[in-house]
């Protein structure tokens, strides 16, 4: 068989793709989490977000990265010399401050693929959570525990159970919550909350939850660890 | 031979004459597209068309053109019933930079407009004063309109230039205060007030009473601001760029009474309340369709033509399905329940639409519109009701039938017929505008758009579209935000006197004594939804992080606090009624109601601190280092 001349010029579409790019593709992955003392600071997903900045390019923008639910993070950008924020008023927690109480920067070296995870300090830990099911309803016990306090305190404005189908837990993805106002809180170190389950179309015999408090002039919500049930 | 001679001889002069013409005259040729700018500004009609396209690009949060639909059906108020709209109901909230704006281009043409026709030497003195005022009225309202999104912003009022020296720093202007701004947009008005026409019938182009009522409008957010503020401390910057501090809320609260107070005495103009018509309800939709002098509410208007490039898809895009001039295409807007309970009874008390009695049986209606009945009279004129009328047919809006057995008998179409029990005959057991879940162009809410809907023949076609005028100012709103100035300012009688006028046309007769901050919020919202207000009302009292919360809304928080201002409105929610089959039951043949939230709902609106403010762009920020990044950017 003949080849048309059309089939050859085939040939040559492979060779002109493989033409060198310019640029490298970005390879380098920083991960990490952020972490109180080593213990989980549950975050709602995509809320708090966080801002690479690598001075020397183009426009001054943020390379933005949001934290999942665990608090962790992921990001994949190419090495370089960075500078890492969280900014002001985002995240149920303090980060590192200045003297003028302003959230202060992080200076990174990116070389190669890494783990760094981030100290910060959270208004208020979930603790001890252990949840009970008995037919439909799901009930939790657990504490909520003050960390910064003195001058720079926050009151609860209120505490919620939250119970969804999927991984996704938070005041935005629930199929039953409940919830308890700061103003009721005699004895934060023995709570308890409970929802009554509505029945899951397709059927499914576990749901996942979640126990978030609402801090009074914060605006994201710190979440105790998710847990999946059996019902 | 001599004929030849002749011949060269003429052609060489003519070579001769055709090249002595002077360069400078042959190359200096004026364009034939561009009008230079002496040419422009030696006569009124050109400038006058450049004054058109600054009118043209002014900008609003909602608009009738293109697809200005989509604006009115965000914030719970409707839903969208068009496959690729379903996002604005499935977002859990909105993007910190949704909203903003930053067009220094359009302020410096408008800016160069000032310029050159204040130069202008063969403009009368009286064009180029109303002229340079228009431009100055538009110039403040865009800048308003920018603070409303952006809080203080670079105030510039000269068209800056470049040197070409490298260097520009000249160019950097940092951001002025959010209070400047207003301040801005407060004085212009007053300057430029008694330069433009006192003119009832100036509808399109700039009036006093488009500048009183810009200046009163103005005010008025910035008074709330200040007063509001307090709420969310996290929304402010040291530098006030965003913020106005507590201490000037009086004074701005008493220039928007000022600057209402001008209108309602008469001073712009014999402006006043439409009621023209008998019927309350017919009156208050013609106040946004008729065009006439009769029409003296309206103060200004985006105004369309037919049959001129400037028409709007509004009625095309909204009509009722089966009285849709275009086949397939109609029905996207529906407003929600939340909106349509949200309108009281005429006693003035709050009440859901009653679906069910206090045993928990439902409610039986004769007739669909009797659910309605013995409301204010905007609701019929803002919503077209299930059994409403437009265009001389009636809304056919039913979900089915329900049975005695408690199962409900519908189908997917009102095309597919279905038998109904102990019957052979085939008949429609849904209405032909809906409500089947995810059926676009029909109503999933139960209820479609009244208000901008064009009854006009043929309005409803694509070719010849609609032009109902898109109001900005009107009368109504200066009386609202007299009010709502009074209250502030702790002069309830003066409150009561503005609002029960605004009531009474409404058909509420029953007049209010002693406003409260609840009543002028939900007199705004029933007054003036689908106008572009509900966002930056809700901002400025910084009310939208409580009532935009992310939690999602149960049919018992539906039906609950109607008329509070914290009333949480998270998820638009539809009411579907239903034929009742029980033949020989003395309620068969009437109709019940339910709550329903339309399936394609899934997420809940959550308005986070972030989007008090809308973010400014990398762009910006990078090219300017005076700009102070926004409180949570």
């Amino acid at each position: 068989m003949k080849l048309k001349p059309i089939y050859i010029l085939l040939f040559f579409l492979p060779v002109f793709s493989c033409k060198k790019d310019n640029y490298k593709e970005l390879s380098t992955t920083l991960k990490g989490r952020i972490l109180y003392n080593n213990e989980e600071i549950g975050l709602e997903y995509d809320r708090v977000p966080m801002e690479f900045y690598q001075m020397g390019f183009g426009k001054k923008g943020a390379i933005t990265a949001s934290f999942a639910q665990d608090g962790s993070y992921s990001v994949l950008f190419s090495d370089g010399n960075y500078k890492v924020i969280i900014p002001n008023g985002q995240g149920p927690f303090k980060w590192h401050q200045n003297a003028a109480g302003v959230n202060d920067t992080l200076t990174l070296t990116v070389n190669g693929s890494q783990t760094l995870d981030l100290q910060a300090i959270p208004y208020y830990l979930i603790r001890n959570a252990v949840y009970k099911v008995s037919g439909a309803d799901l009930t939790a016990t657990f504490r909520v525990d003050q960390i910064i306090t003195g001058n720079t305190a926050k009151k609860i404005e209120r505490v919620n159970l939250y119970v969804n189908k999927t991984q996704f837990v938070s005041g935005a993805d629930n199929i039953a919550n409940s919830e308890l106002s700061g103003g009721a809180i005699t004895d934060p170190t023995a709570l308890t909350l409970k929802v009554n389950v509505p029945a899951i179309v397709p059927v499914q015999n576990y749901v996942f939850a979640r126990i978030g408090v609402k801090i009074e002039g914060l605006e994201d919500m710190v979440f105790s660890p998710l847990q999946k049930i059996q019902l | 031979m001599m004929k030849k001679i002749y011949t060269v001889f003429t052609f060489t002069a003519l070579l001769f004459m055709g090249a002595c013409k002077k360069d400078s005259a042959f190359l200096d040729v004026p364009p034939k597209q561009i009008i230079p700018e002496e040419v422009a500004f030696s006569d009124p009609a050109l400038a006058l068309s450049v004054l058109g396209d600054l009118y043209n690009r002014q900008l609003d949060f909602s608009s009738l053109d293109g697809d200005g639909w989509r604006s009115f059906v965000d914030f719970s108020e409707a839903f969208p019933s068009e496959n690729g709209s379903y996002n604005i109901v499935q977002r859990t909230g909105w993007g910190y930079g949704e909203w903003g704006i930053w067009d220094y281009g359009y302020i410096r043409d408008m800016n160069l407009f000032i310029k050159r026709a204040t130069a202008a030497t063969k403009l009368t003195e009286a064009d180029k004063a109303r002229f340079i005022a228009e431009a100055r009225f538009l110039r403040a309202n865009f800048y308003f309109e920018m603070a409303k999104r952006m809080g203080g912003i670079p105030l510039i009022t000269e068209p800056m230039q470049y040197d070409y020296s490298g260097n520009v720093t000249n160019l950097q202007v940092p951001r002025s205060k959010e209070s400047e701004v207003y301040d801005f947009v407060i004085s212009e008005a007053e300057a430029i007030k008694n330069i433009l026409p006192k003119d009832v019938n100036q509808k399109s182009r700039a009036s006093k009473g488009a500048a009183l009522a810009m200046e009163a409008r103005a005010a008025l957010y910035a008074g709330s601001i200040a007063k509001y503020g307090f709420k969310t401390p996290q929304v402010t910057l040291p530098g006030a760029e965003v913020g106005i501090p507590a201490g000037l809320a009086g004074g701005y609260y008493q220039k928007a009474l000022a600057a209402a107070q001008e209108i309602i005495n008469g001073q712009a103009g014999g402006y006043q309340l439409y009621k023209v018509l008998p019927d309350l309800s017919e009156n208050f939709a013609a106040v946004f369709l008729d065009k006439s002098s009769v029409n003296q509410e309206s103060i200004f208007i985006e105004d369309f033509k037919v049959n001129s490039a400037k028409v709007h898809g509004f009625t095309t895009n909204n009509q009722p399905f089966s009285i849709s001039d275009e086949g397939l295409d109609a029905g996207r807007l529906n407003p929600s329940l939340n909106l349509v309970q949200a309108f009281e009874k005429l006693d003035n008390t709050y009440a859901p639409i009653a679906t069910k009695d206090g045993q928990g049986n439902p409610v039986y209606y004769t007739n669909q519109l009797d659910a309605f009945a013995g409301r204010d009279a905007r609701l019929a004129g803002t919503i077209l009701l299930p059994n409403g009328a437009f265009k001389g047919k009636n809304v056919d809006v039913w979900a089915g039938y329900q049975l005695a057995d408690g199962s409900i008998l519908t189908s997917d179409d009102a095309s597919h017929l279905a038998k109904l029990p102990g019957t052979d005959v085939a008949v429609q057991v849904v209405g032909k505008d809906g409500p089947v879940n995810g059926q676009e162009f029909r109503s999933q809410t139960g209820f479609y758009i009244r208000k901008y809907l064009d009854p006009q023949v043929g309005s409803g076609r694509r070719g010849r579209q609609s032009d109902v005028a898109f109001i900005r100012y009107r009368y109504a709103e200066v009386l609202l935000n007299a009010a709502e100035a009074a209250f502030e300012l702790g002069m309830g009688g003066i409150a009561d006197g503005y609002i029960n006028q605004v009531r009474a046309r409404a058909g509420l007769t029953r007049a209010i004594q002693g406003v409260t901050f609840d009543q002028i919020v939900h007199e705004r919202r029933v007054e003036l939804v689908f106008e572009g207000h509900t966002l930056y009302d809700m901002k400025r009292w910084r009310l939208a992080h409580i009532v935009w919360d992310g939690s999602k809304m149960s049919v018992s928080q539906l039906v609950s606090d109607i008329g509070l201002s914290t009333k949480k409105n998270t998820q638009p929610y539809g009411l579907w009624p239903y034929k009742y089959y029980n033949p020989g039951n003395p309620n068969h043949g009437k109709w019940l109601f339910k709550e329903v939230l339309p399936t394609a709902v899934t997420g809940a609106n959550m308005f986070q601190m972030g989007n008090y403010y809308s973010t400014i762009g990398d762009d910006v920020l990078s090219a300017n280092p005076k700009i102070v990044k926004q409180p949570n950017q």
